[in-house]
């Protein structure tokens, strides 16, 4: 089983593999190679900073945005977004003007706004998910676990059958998304220890 | 509901823990991947390593110790000290970081902080402030580790700090660090209120009630503590049992 996490220069990706390679108990290919990804039979996108910044660095990748429709919409392999990669699944992100998505998810990133002007933003620490739509991925992380988040802004799903799990900061944030063969987390998995370690098992194992 | 962070703090020196008091008396407490290890399995919300290396020769062994981290805590890491430049933010992150703290060199020049927030993201942009009260109601920012006034004013410069992209306000009371006196919370207030972003409460904790005040009375999103946590006075298990119990929401 190969499983790529696809490297576009967004932060570092060595935390992130070394989690996958402990849930793997084998290597994974950390690769800005298209053709890796298309044969890849898991791909993991990860992503921090902004969404236009890292759309602009996933197009750069002469072949990749195919690569990846290749192997996640025609071939059906299973994806996991994180962070950022998770918000590019959504139609558009609007931080810092508006920027396509993927259009795997209907609706748009928009700025976290928390009712209570005391809560802060960034978004930033450990939040417990209110679980929504019961998922393989999410085995074992029920309602009141908590997971690791750092961002500003959030996937605002049209289809609420789309929302795997919640989180609450002054209103719902979106934790999880999930449709067909794709999953995706704003939360970090690989930073939320053995919630963490848990989901990113369940993802390894999945057969969507 | 989002819980409040409890970060234990290690000073390191050319590649080992140390921690002083009033930034000076150092004494050896060991090696930081193996603490950090003890952290990640006690539950640490966050670790941070503050690297204290004024050597230029020793500064690479910061990047070691944060790989051998990285590779073996999955937990988020900040890494501060001697972040002057977009590349030693770059070096920091790719070695497994993810927030770095900038402090002096926000002070020698503000727009490191804008560049460093639109190259990397907000996310990872901790900036930290040491301050001292000058008079009732005021602090005033020092740096080269409280040695050095600069003439301006703390609660300004956190404003400023978050309006040029900062995403977290690290804000350490050089009257109170090392003291075990509580934190600073009339500081740590009135920034806290002023600012969008977390503020994380440093310098003075020597009980856990004074973690449980740097919330109720401080405001912080998140408390910072080295000595208590280091030398075996309280486990960070206990400091989270203790603030669940003044009501504060700690992830158990």
């Amino acid at each position: 089983m190969t499983v790529a996490i696809i490297d576009y220069g967004s932060g570092n990706l060595r935390s992130a593999a070394k989690a996958f390679e402990r849930q793997a108990g084998a290597p994974v290919l950390v690769t800005s190679d298209p053709d890796a990804v298309a044969r890849a039979d898991r791909v993991v996108l990860p992503g921090v900073g902004a969404f236009g910044d890292c759309r602009r660095g996933l197009e750069k990748l002469d072949g990749m945005l195919d690569a990846l429709t290749e192997a996640v919409v025609a071939k059906g392999r299973p994806f996991l977004g994180i962070c950022v990669g998770m918000q590019l699944m959504a139609d558009a992100g609007l931080e810092h003007g508006r920027h396509p998505g993927f259009g795997w998810i209907g609706g748009e990133v928009r700025e976290v706004t928390p009712s209570d002007p005391a809560l802060k933003v960034p978004h930033m620490g450990w939040n417990a998910l209110t679980v929504r739509r019961a998922h393989p991925v999410l085995d074992g992380l029920g309602d009141g676990t908590d997971v690791y988040f750092v961002h500003s802004y959030h996937l605002a799903a049209r289809d609420a059958g789309d929302v795997l799990a919640a989180a609450d900061h002054g209103g719902s944030i979106t934790a999880a998304v999930g449709r067909d063969n794709m999953v995706g987390t704003q939360f970090h998995p690989e930073k939320s220890q053995a919630a963490g370690l848990r989901l990113i098992g369940n993802f390894l194992r999945w057969s969507p | 509901m989002l819980k409040i962070r409890i970060i234990p703090c290690l000073d390191v020196h050319a590649g080992r823990v140390v921690k002083g008091v009033r930034f000076a008396d150092l004494v050896d407490a060991g090696d930081p991947v193996e603490q950090a290890k003890i952290y990640d399995a006690a539950g640490a919300d966050e670790l941070c390593f503050l690297d204290i290396t004024a050597s230029h020769e020793n500064r690479e062994t910061i990047y070691d110790v944060v790989r051998g981290t990285a590779e073996q805590c999955f937990m988020p890491l900040t890494v501060g000290g001697g972040v002057r430049t977009v590349e030693d933010i770059r070096k920091l992150l790719l070695a497994g970081a993810d927030k770095v703290s900038i402090n002096t060199a926000a002070v020698h020049r503000p727009e490191f902080v804008a560049e460093a927030s639109e190259r990397f993201g907000a996310q990872c942009i901790v900036v930290a402030i040491d301050a001292k009260a000058t008079a009732p109601g005021t602090w005033e920012i020092f740096t080269h580790g409280g040695r050095k006034a600069t003439g301006i004013d703390a609660v300004a410069w956190a404003e400023r700090m978050v309006a040029l992209g900062a995403g977290e306000i690290l804000m350490t009371s050089m009257d109170r660090d090392g003291t075990k006196a509580g934190f600073d919370n009339a500081l740590n207030r009135t920034v806290a209120d002023r600012i969008r972003t977390p503020l994380i409460a440093s310098g003075g904790v020597g009980t856990l009630d004074h973690l449980v005040d740097g919330v109720r009375e401080g405001h912080a999103s998140a408390v910072l503590a080295a000595s208590i946590f280091h030398f075996g006075e309280y486990r960070v298990s206990e400091a989270k049992a203790h603030m669940a119990a003044a009501g504060i929401p700690v992830r158990p």
